[in-house]
């Protein structure tokens, strides 16, 4: 029987006979068939599911190309840093003095290039619209368990990314102390412009976001425990729906102690506290602040961040396990090994955040346990890469663009991965953390990962959001142009990383030791801005395929999760008439003896006889 | 009983919660870890050393009193709709308003406490440790003032005759919300008792 029968039932004031626990969300069909809806509700206050991921979707594409062309400014300075940048004048005003990139404004360059991406790119961006897009569709659900606090949640994150937009054009310009914000540097206004009113823009930005986080998240989990349809247990679930949901999970305690961090970091700046301030001098002057300690926010803010760059990668992990699956026509090989790898690396997530602080004189014995249990991480990590590489193994590989992302992101997965063992060790990362070698590995690992992941979820959803095709042709483009970019950048960074050459500096001209280097920053930086470029192909192919693309059949990519029995274009409610039941897991490619090599999982063993194993055919009687 | 097909589609899922039961808990959850990170900062902080010790005001234990006496008022609240006594549960609903507002000011009376004790907030006199003491309070007093929005909602949905024994999830969700507001001040408290 239904479990939700009693609740359903009290909160509808006693509507008592509904047979399947949806009864709520079939009386809301109905009520928004009859008539039509306003644009205004429909495209901008929605609180349909696949609006408002749509709505992420496309928010976080602005921001991915603002963080790409801040990069590509800073590049510009890197690669080049004799040359005069006049040209850049009616772009970037006042920053461009006498031909030179201002120093602030390069930190600021940086500071907000790494916020931008990491956030609202690749925690909004990614995990907001796939999150969101997929959960309700791929469990069986109507919608989120809460419409109207997913749509705050949308609301609170375009609300944090204004304030955020705003700051960029502050005449002190946006906050420059780093993506980290570690104070003293970020709590004190007067010590460099841009911890004055950028600073406290986005701390406020920051607050926005972290409340749009936990809406979010809190109705990813509650979708995903409470509204599957009959049949989905938990060992049904496709790895997508398992990722997004252990990184709901991660977000909703992660973020929580950001806000406790930013807080705090809000009474040093305006209210005179002294948490993280202490026996300081500032242009000659002592501050009255006693007895505060910097690391104390170091620990607070990495308790978050450790788990915060899983919580980008995961759901790239689950979307191209379920990519990878599709496209080899195999089962994904370890489907149990997977959840059980993700929960590891979710509990270990917790426990590592100290190994960002290795050379914050911390006790080396401390600094001993956080790199046991940071090296750990490397198991689990090494079981996911297995069994992709395992799933692909023999398959019927079709190279379709969503599928080379895939692909391509085991391949920076692992490049990326690999630098982490070596800097995970602690006496290894002390003489590298202010290396170019750093910025390589989390690039890789971290940010190109999972923008792979995120464009090969687009193209392989594109379908399914837009009723269209994504070209192919000039998919592949895209790919390879960002797949060599990606590591034509990254692999020379980590040469000069390995040679010394220190991250953070606007200019090392000065220095002979590293003026060897300027003909690889050079090329770096080609690389860089080409693989920016490059992005442009996407972009247009998107918006291209919205209006013109090919049109998409219901299931274009002939898969076996729930969201392909969905009509071509879902409406509110997604299934027209009753969610289909789930019989069996996602993952039923190739089965030997069937009549097609994949079957959906709401079909039911009684209709697939021939390829029934012994205790499925027990189950079929 | 052998386990057929159709016995599988119909397998018991969830958690037999109500979506907005499970929404609460989660955000509970993040409160939760608001205040892990504020008390093991607290502790990190205090074991750096330069740490001034200060005394915590009478007036607190007196909060404390409040704050659980409004909890009982709250389960009586939930315990009368239950059993359909609508009167009683819009005063005890009440009583719990009255209660809570009473803490909130009792909290403001001892923060004058501290400031005449010389533990303050900000400035040239000021340590981590009386600052935390501040934060603590003022955040928790935060959530207080939502608790408080969220029982007078229910108390307005009861006095329409909309919570009774049939429907009682808003005033089961309040309850428990209420339950650990209260809880979350007897940990700081004893937080607070144990380490200043």
């Amino acid at each position: 029987m239904a479990t939700n029968l009693p609740v359903s039932a009290q909160s509808q004031g006693g509507v008592g006979t509904a047979p399947v626990p949806h009864t709520e969300h079939e009386d809301h069909l109905h009520d928004h068939e009859h008539h039509d809806q306003h644009w205004l509700w429909k495209y901008v206050f929605s609180q349909d599911h696949k609006m408002i991921a749509r709505q992420f979707l496309i928010t976080g594409m602005i921001w991915a190309i603002i963080g790409g062309l801040l990069s590509s400014l800073f590049r510009l300075q890197l690669g080049w840093p004799e040359a005069t940048l006049d040209w850049l004048q009616p772009l970037l005003g006042k920053w461009i003095e006498g031909g030179k990139l201002n120093p602030e404004f390069y930190l600021a360059l940086v500071t907000m290039h790494g916020t931008i991406m990491v956030f609202f790119v690749l925690t909004a961006g990614l995990s907001g619209t796939f999150s969101n897009f997929l959960i309700p569709l791929q469990v069986g659900a109507r919608d989120m368990a809460s419409g109207f606090m997913n749509m705050l949640s949308y609301w609170f994150f375009f609300l944090s990314s204004v304030i955020m937009f705003c700051s960029l054009f502050l005449e002190t310009g946006p906050a420059a102390s780093g993506w980290t914000i570690y104070p003293p540097l970020s709590a004190l206004p007067q010590a460099i412009p841009g911890s004055g009113m950028g600073m406290t823009m986005w701390l406020v930005s920051m607050v926005f976001f972290i409340v749009s986080q936990l809406l979010g998240g809190v109705n990813y989990v509650t979708t995903v425990i409470n509204l599957r349809t009959r049949g989905m247990s938990m060992s049904k679930l496709p790895l997508t729906i398992w990722a997004f949901f252990l990184t709901a999970i991660l977000g909703i305690l992660s973020f929580p102690v950001l806000f406790s961090a930013a807080l705090l970091l809000v009474f040093d700046r305006s209210f005179g506290t002294s948490f993280f301030l202490s026996d300081i001098y500032i242009a000659g002057q002592a501050l009255h602040n006693q007895g505060g300690s910097p690391v104390l926010f170091q620990h607070l803010f990495w308790f978050l961040g450790h788990p915060e760059v899983y919580i980008v990668i995961m759901p790239a992990m689950g979307m191209v396990s379920e990519i990878l699956a599709t496209n080899a026509r195999k089962p994904i090989f370890g489907y149990r090994a997977m959840i059980g790898s993700l929960i590891g690396i979710s509990l270990l997530s917790f426990v590592v955040w100290a190994h960002h602080m290795f050379v914050t004189g911390m006790n080396p014995f401390l600094g001993s346990v956080f790199m046991f249990l940071t090296l750990i991480i490397a198991v689990p990590s090494g079981v996911k890469v297995f069994n992709w590489l395992a799933t692909l193994w023999r398959g019927n590989i079709r190279f379709t663009a969503a599928m080379l992302f895939a692909i391509g992101f085991v391949s920076l997965f692992i490049s990326g991965g690999l630098t982490g063992i070596i800097l995970g060790n602690a006496t290894l990362d002390i003489q590298m953390h202010n290396t170019y070698f750093v910025v390589a590995h989390f690039h890789l690992v971290m940010g190109s990962s999972a923008f792979f992941g995120l464009f090969a979820g687009v193209y392989h959803w594109f379908p399914k959001m837009f009723g269209r095709m994504m070209d192919e042709k000039l998919g592949y483009i895209h790919f390879w142009l960002t797949f060599l970019g990606v590591y034509l950048v990254f692999m020379p960074m980590h040469y000069v990383g390995i040679a010394g050459f220190p991250r953070r500096y606007y200019s090392w001209t000065g220095f002979d030791a590293f003026s060897q280097f300027a003909d690889l920053n050079k090329f770096i930086s080609i690389a860089a801005i080409l693989a920016f470029f490059a992005q442009f192909v996407f972009i247009f192919n998107f918006f291209y395929s919205i209006f013109r693309g090919r049109r998409a059949t219901e299931n274009p990519w002939n898969s076996t999760t729930l969201e392909w029995t969905t009509p071509i274009e879902p409406g509110h409610g997604n299934w027209p008439g009753e969610i289909p039941a789930v019989y069996r897991w996602p993952y039923d490619y190739s089965k030997p003896g069937a009549d097609v090599d994949f079957i959906p999982q709401n079909v039911p063993y009684s209709q697939t006889p021939s390829s029934n194993l012994p205790y499925e055919r027990e189950l079929s009687e | 009983m052998k386990t057929s097909e159709a016995t599988l589609a119909d397998k018991e899922l969830g958690l037999g919660w109500h979506p907005k039961r499970v929404l609460l808990i989660l955000l509970i959850f993040s409160i939760v870890m608001m205040f892990a990170a504020f008390t093991s900062g607290y502790i990190v902080r205090r074991d750096e050393g330069n740490w001034r010790e200060f005394d915590l005001p009478m007036s607190l234990l007196f909060n404390s009193i409040i704050i659980a006496l409004s909890s009982a008022t709250m389960q009586f609240a939930y315990f009368s709709a239950k059993h359909d006594e609508i009167k009683r549960t819009n005063l005890s609903l009440l009583a719990t308003i009255v209660l809570g507002i009473v803490f909130l000011f009792g909290q403001m009376h001892a923060w004058s406490d501290l400031v005449a004790g010389h533990t303050f907030f900000g400035g040239a006199d000021a340590n981590p440790s009386g600052s935390f003491v501040y934060v603590l309070m003022g955040v928790h007093a935060f959530h207080l003032v939502t608790g408080l929005i969220f029982v007078a909602v229910v108390l307005r949905r009861s006095l329409k005759y909309q919570v009774h024994s049939r429907a009682t999830l808003s005033i089961g969700n309040a309850t428990l919300y209420w339950h650990f507001l209260g809880g979350l001040w007897l940990y700081l408290y004893l937080f607070l008792l144990l380490n200043h």
